[in-house]
């Protein structure tokens, strides 16, 4: 027998790891950039990061299923003749049709309407299967203005200018022309089947200063009734939110790195805007600064997915939450019973994202006739409206335990974390210490 | 005698409150504004055919979203006048500001002085005559209607169009992105002859002007195409 000297097991780089070599091999035989929908899907800290102390002898907890723990909010009253008013602190982000199909947006819209709460137009105009399925629906004012018009501002129950998006602050919109259909053509007023691109910027105003004649003007069409909410990324978000207000927001969107995009580059989504936990606590302490703090509302949103997420949002000082990938998923998004469909197109079940090639086999993110009749709108709508009564009996359970008798009554004082970043972020002590990175001195 | 709403006295609420209150089929289709002094959203929601006559000059956002309504500037306009009309006529007597006709999806927008910058941005239908000459970056990402031009244009004219028409009788300082000059046509000509004529426009004749338009170079994404995106 001869002797063979013990080998070294092969070591694969973690720089250069399977998924980064596979991008790089993709670059060079495409000549393009990586294009996908969701958004960042590193790891990144978030909610998880953060735990709930609970009652003890200190503080007494409220009694489950006895003790009243409200969960309603009012958005919208700081000028608006008609606020708007949810039984839930969770709503529906704004998804485009186009991006999405017709019975996509109606099935968002029985959902909301069902869990009492309100959904949300996106960058291509209002349909009237969601306004018509919608009790409470707020118009989006996108740089594309894509179908905007009066009658539609008139008969929308908030307005939403979107200034950014977690997903790529600073980047516009992108519908590439395989989900350019007739109908979605002729509602943005564009050819069929180009590569859309829509602007990054507004076209008729730049600055705070110009927002706030814009929103005078939006005001003066709508009589002063609706809610002007304006939507924001997770850049810079103390002065964005405090810009915001200045403008004349009734209420701040924030959303950060991990909210869905319908479809941009990789690169945006994964290296450009903040965590939606770094976000909040400036956030807040913007509007604390201006005295504004529940009198401007604020809704967070990038990667809430349960009623833990919501109840954390709402004690770091959000007045209500957004979701947009998760209520996707509800509807049916991602579901592994089309496992081998996705397995066609390259994926698996939970990873599928390239949800700009129209081709989604769930029938969602896409304008096939064929694949769009897969989702029946009134059960997908039922099932979105089961998922956001479970966050919010789970959000009131946590609350009730830290003996609040409404959600906004969690406080920062309910948390610890887990890891130094995220007390960093949230601004919470570490867990088991009173240490809160970069207070008093430390 | 035209219904008179003088801005000195009463507020800009109350203008637009009782423009958008006009119930439909009534005979006060004749209104008057005094002492504009600059004030934005002037008139912005009009919904019904009626006639306005602003007597000077507006700030931001005059005739916003106007969908019928026959307006007339009698002075400059700030930024943004007529930005979405949907459908209607606005006039300009004297220059207006950046973003003139911005996003706008039908009417008309005579501008009788000069247009600054991004005139008929985004555009969607619209049709705009600039009897003077226009600003850099007009008709950025414009998407369908006309823009008429009886001056210059300034750099970057039609920048990453998609098929709205451009039609400028003076210079082009620069073209943008994906924007090319074109041929007349004789539809185009004819096109060119009743918006001149809607437009108030006199001894001037199709012939003089040159057309330009999208190239559809841009329209779906290519990698040798890169640098023009």
């Amino acid at each position: 027998m001869t002797y063979r000297n013990p080998p070294t097991a092969p070591r694969k780089s973690a720089t250069f790891d399977d998924y980064t070599l596979s991008e790089i091999r993709r670059a060079a035989a495409t000549g393009i950039y990586d294009i996908r929908g969701a958004g960042a899907k590193r790891k990144l800290p978030h909610f998880d990061d953060l735990l709930f102390l609970g009652a003890s002898i200190s503080r007494y907890p409220l009694e489950g299923y006895r003790e009243r723990c409200g969960t309603e909010v009012v958005l919208g009253s700081r000028h608006a003749k008609n606020p708007i008013e949810l039984k839930i602190p969770i709503t529906i982000a704004g998804m485009s049709f186009g991006s999405l199909s017709g019975p996509a947006k109606e099935a968002l819209g029985r959902g909301a309407t069902i869990a009492g709460t309100s959904t949300t137009t996106g960058d291509g105009g209002m349909t009237e299967e969601e306004r018509g399925h919608s009790q409470t629906l707020v118009y989006q004012y996108l740089p594309s203005r894509y179908g905007m018009n009066p009658r539609d501002l008139r008969r929308a129950d908030a307005i939403e200018i979107v200034v950014g998006q977690g997903a790529k602050p600073g980047g516009g919109g992108m519908l590439l022309g395989q989900k350019i259909s007739d109908r979605v053509a002729d509602m943005r007023t564009l050819p069929k089947g180009i590569d859309q691109r829509s602007a990054c910027r507004h076209p008729d105003w730049t600055g705070p200063d110009d927002l706030e004649i814009k929103i005078l003007e939006i005001r003066e069409i709508t009589d002063w009734e609706k809610p002007i909410y304006v939507k924001i990324g997770g850049a810079r978000p103390y002065y964005d939110t405090a810009l915001a207000v200045k403008s004349g927001a009734d209420v701040v969107v924030l959303d950060g790195m991990q909210g869905g995009t319908a479809a941009t580059q990789e690169v945006f989504i994964e290296h450009v805007g903040m965590p939606t936990l770094a976000c909040i606590r400036p956030a807040v302490k913007a509007l604390q600064d201006l005295g504004m703090h529940r009198k401007v509302q604020l809704i967070v949103s990038g990667g809430i997915r349960n009623g833990a997420d919501v109840a954390k949002a709402l004690a770091l000082g959000a007045d209500a939450v957004s979701i947009g990938t998760a209520a996707l998923v509800a509807l049916g998004d991602n579901d592994p019973r089309w496992e081998a469909e996705y397995n066609d197109l390259g994926t698996t079940a939970g990873a599928y994202d390239d949800w700009h090639e129209g081709k989604d086999p769930a029938g969602i993110t896409t304008q096939d006739p064929d694949l769009m009749l897969r989702l029946d709108p009134a059960a997908a709508g039922r099932r979105l409206a089961n998922y956001l009564k479970v966050m919010t009996l789970e959000a009131q359970t946590i609350a009730r335990a830290c003996g609040k008798n409404h959600v906004h009554n969690l406080e920062p004082e309910d948390l610890c974390a887990l890891t130094v970043e995220a007390a960093a972020m949230a601004q919470v002590p570490l867990a088991g210490t009173d240490w809160i990175p970069g207070r008093n001195g430390y | 005698m035209p219904v008179v709403i003088d801005l000195a006295k009463s507020s800009l609420r109350d203008l637009n409150q009782a423009l958008h209150d006009i119930p439909d089929g009534s005979n006060e289709t004749a209104w008057e504004v005094l002492n504009p002094r600059g004030s934005h959203a002037v008139a912005a929601g009009v919904d019904k055919p009626v006639s306005v006559d602003v007597r000077g000059s507006v700030g931001y956002y005059c005739g916003g979203m106007n969908d019928g309504g026959e307006i007339t500037v009698h002075g400059s306009a700030g930024p943004g006048v007529a930005e979405n009309m949907m459908s209607g006529v606005i006039v300009v007597k004297g220059d207006a500001s950046q973003y003139a006709g911005a996003t706008g999806r039908g009417g008309l927008l005579v501008i009788e002085g000069n247009a600054s910058s991004r005139c008929g941005i985004s555009m969607k239908g619209i049709d705009i005559v600039v009897h003077g000459s226009i600003g850099h970056m007009s008709a950025f990402m414009a998407q369908s209607g006309t823009l008429v031009v009886l001056g210059d244009a300034g750099d970057a004219l039609g920048d990453s169009i998609y098929e709205a028409k451009l039609f400028v009788r003076g210079a082009v300082k620069s073209l943008g992105a994906d924007c090319v000059k074109k041929k007349m046509k004789p539809k185009h000509l004819e096109r060119l002859r009743e918006l001149l004529e809607r437009a108030g426009v006199t001894g001037v004749e199709p012939e003089e002007f040159t057309r330009y338009g999208s190239a559809r170079k841009l329209y779906n994404f290519n990698i040798d195409n890169a640098d023009a995106y």
